[in-house]
C-alpha cells in the first residue's frame, strides 16, 4: 500500500518532466496549445452554427445542450488530462517500453498515464467549464441541484476515465487498434453533447445499460432543468451517475488487471 | 512507372495494419451513426437547410466518414515519413535521389489513399447504406464526377500537408503547425458542418478556400447538388487551387534546400 500513497507524488514528478521537455520546441508547444484551444472552441461554434439554423434540437434549446455540452466537456477534458495517455498502450507493447516500465518502481498505470503529460488540454477543460458556466446560468439553482451537480461533474470524469483505461486494454491484445478506444471516449463525449431525444429508444437503452454513457451528463442535467424523463425512465437515475462511475471503475480495474497479466513481451 | 511503383508499395506498406483499419472502421461507423442522428434532428426542424434534405445530410455524414481517412483531414500519411526524416536528416537522402520529391511523396501519398478508400471509404459507405438509406450518385456524370473530384481532394490535401511538414526545415518539430492545419482543414472542409449551412458571409468565404476541396465539392457532386457545368467549375476550383499550391510546395522546397542545414552536418 505504501506505493499507492506516493502514487499522486510519482505522477506529477512524471508530469511535470514532460511539461519541461514539451517547452523545448517552444513554437510548436504554443502552437498545439493555440491548436487545443481553437480545436474545441470551433466544435462549439460548429454547434452554435446549428442553432444558427434551428431554435431547438430535439426538444432543446441552445442554453440547455450548453449544460449538457459543458458537463461532458469537462469529464472528458479532465480524464484526457489525466489518464488520455493510456491510448498509447500498444506503442509501448509494440516498442518494448512497456519491459523498461515494468522495471522501475512506480507503479504501471502511473507511469504510461503520466507519459507525455500534455499541459495544453487544459485549454479543453476551460472551454467545458465557460460553456457549462453559459449553461448553468440560466438553471434555477437550489441546495439539491448543487448536490447533483457536483456529483454529476465528478461522476463524468471518473467514467470517461474508466472508458479510456478499460478500452485501451484491449490493445493488449491487438496492439494497433488506438482508434477502437476513441469510438467510446470521443464517441461518447459526442454523443453526449447532443440531448438523448435525437435517438431512437433502443439507442438510448444501449447508452443507459450497455455503455452507460447516458450518465455522464443526461440524467443528472433532466434534474438540474426540471424536465420530466422524455423515455420514462426512472427519477433516480439523477442520482446514480457516482454508483456506475464505481461499475464502470471496477470494470477498468479487471480490465487493466488482466490486461498486465497477458502481456508478454514483444522480445520473448 | 516509377511513381506508380512507389505507390503500389505504399499500398502494400498501409495495408499492413488490418487491426488498425478494422477498429478504425468502427470508429468511422460510431461517429457516423451519432451526426447522423445529430443531423436528422436538424433537417427535421428545417427540412431545406442549406439547400439540403434529411437524406442528402445522412448522406453527406456517411461520406464525410469515408473521405475523413482517404483525404487524411487530421494529418498523416506519407507527409508524416517526410516531416519525421526532416527531423531525423534522412531528408539528404531524399534530396539526392534522381526523382522530384514532391512526385515521390505524392505517389505514394496517393497509393496510400487508395487503401484507405477502398477499406476506410467502402466499409462505413456500406453501412451506412444498409442503416439509414444513404442515396447513391444519381448519374453516371456524377459518379465519374465524385471520382475525379476525390483524387483532386485527396492531391489537394497532399499540398497543403507538404507544406506544414516543410515547416519542420526551419521548426524541427511539424507537430504545432500540423496540428493547427488538421483543426482548421476540420473546420474549413465541412466535416463539422456542412459548409452550406454556414451563414453569409462565412459561407461563400469557406467556399472558395482551398478546404471546400476535401469534402464539400466531392460531396455536391455526389448528391447531384452540382450537376453539368457545376461538375466542371467545381472541379475547376480544385484543379486550379492545387495548381497554386504545388507551385507553393516547390518554391518552399527550394528555399528549404538552399537555405537550411541539414541536420547531422
Amino acid at each position: 500500500m505504501a506505493d499507492l500513497r506516493a502514487a499522486p507524488r510519482e505522477y506529477v514528478w512524471i508530469a511535470r518532466m514532460w511539461v519541461r521537455s514539451s517547452l523545448a520546441y517552444p513554437l510548436s508547444f504554443w502552437l498545439l496549445t493555440l491548436s487545443s484551444a481553437l480545436i474545441t472552441l470551433l466544435d462549439f461554434v460548429g454547434l452554435a452554427l446549428m442553432f444558427h439554423t434551428v431554435s431547438a434540437l430535439g426538444g432543446f434549446g441552445l442554453r440547455e445542450v450548453a449544460l449538457l455540452y459543458g458537463a461532458s466537456g469537462i469529464g472528458i477534458g479532465v480524464a484526457d488530462l489525466v489518464i488520455g495517455s493510456v491510448e498509447q498502450i500498444g506503442v509501448h507493447v509494440r516498442t518494448g517500453t512497456l519491459d523498461s516500465m515494468l522495471t522501475r518502481p512506480v507503479p504501471l498505470l502511473v507511469q504510461i498515464c503520466a507519459d507525455r503529460f500534455a499541459i495544453r488540454r487544459l485549454g479543453r477543460i476551460t472551454q467545458a467549464l465557460a460553456v457549462f458556466g453559459y449553461g448553468a446560468w440560466w438553471v434555477d439553482w437550489t441546495p439539491s441541484k448543487c448536490g447533483v451537480a457536483a456529483l454529476m461533474v465528478v461522476s463524468s470524469c471518473l467514467i470517461f476515465f474508466s472508458f479510456f483505461v478499460a478500452f485501451s486494454c484491449i490493445q493488449f491484445w491487438t496492439l494497433d487498434s488506438t482508434e477502437f478506444a476513441n469510438a467510446f471516449t470521443y464517441g461518447g463525449n459526442t454523443m453526449t453533447q447532443y440531448p438523448m431525444t435525437i435517438f431512437p429508444r433502443e439507442v438510448l437503452k444501449g447508452l443507459t445499460f450497455v455503455v452507460p454513457v447516458a450518465f455522464v451528463n443526461w440524467y443528472p442535467c433532466l434534474y438540474l432543468l426540471d424536465r420530466p424523463d422524455p423515455f420514462g425512465m426512472p427519477p433516480w437515475f439523477a442520482v446514480f451517475s457516482p454508483v456506475v462511475a464505481a461499475l464502470t471503475l471496477t470494470v477498468a480495474g479487471l480490465a487493466w488487471r488482466t490486461g498486465v497479466r497477458h502481456y508478454t513481451s514483444t522480445g520473448s | 512507372m516509377l511513381y506508380a511503383a512507389v505507390a503500389a508499395r505504399s499500398f502494400r506498406r498501409f495495408s499492413t495494419y488490418r487491426t488498425a483499419t478494422l477498429a478504425g472502421i468502427f470508429t468511422n461507423s460510431v461517429f457516423g451513426v451519432i451526426y447522423s442522428y445529430a443531423y436528422l434532428a436538424l433537417w427535421h426542424q428545417r427540412p431545406d437547410a442549406g439547400g439540403y434534405d434529411a437524406t442528402d445530410a445522412v448522406t453527406y455524414v456517411w461520406i464525410g466518414q469515408a473521405l475523413l481517412m482517404t483525404v487524411a483531414l487530421w494529418g498523416g500519411g506519407t507527409t508524416d515519413d517526410l516531416a519525421d526524416r526532416i527531423r531525423t536528416g534522412d531528408v539528404a537522402i531524399d534530396l539526392y535521389r534522381p526523382v522530384s520529391m514532391v512526385g515521390w511523396y505524392l505517389a505514394g501519398d496517393l497509393g496510400r489513399a487508395t487503401y484507405h478508400v477502398l477499406t476506410r471509404g467502402v466499409a462505413p459507405t456500406v453501412l451506412g447504406l444498409l442503416l439509414f438509406r444513404i442515396a447513391l450518385p444519381g448519374t453516371t456524370a456524377a459518379a465519374v464526377g465524385f471520382v475525379v473530384s476525390l483524387v483532386l481532394a485527396v492531391v489537394t490535401s497532399f499540398a497543403i500537408r507538404f507544406l506544414v511538414a516543410c515547416s519542420a526545415f526551419w521548426l524541427l518539430d511539424q507537430t504545432g503547425v500540423r496540428t493547427l492545419s488538421g483543426v482548421l482543414a476540420i473546420f474549413l472542409s465541412g466535416m463539422t458542418l456542412p459548409l452550406v449551412i454556414f451563414p453569409e458571409p462565412l459561407r461563400s468565404i469557406a467556399l472558395a478556400l482551398p478546404w471546400a476541396s476535401y469534402l464539400q465539392t466531392p460531396a455536391d457532386i455526389w448528391l447531384g447538388h452540382r450537376a453539368g457545368t457545376g461538375i466542371v467549375s467545381g472541379i475547376a476550383v480544385q484543379a486550379l487551387w492545387i495548381a497554386v499550391l504545388l507551385a507553393l510546395c516547390q518554391v518552399v522546397l527550394g528555399a528549404a534546400t538552399r537555405k537550411v542545414v541539414v541536420q547531422g552536418g
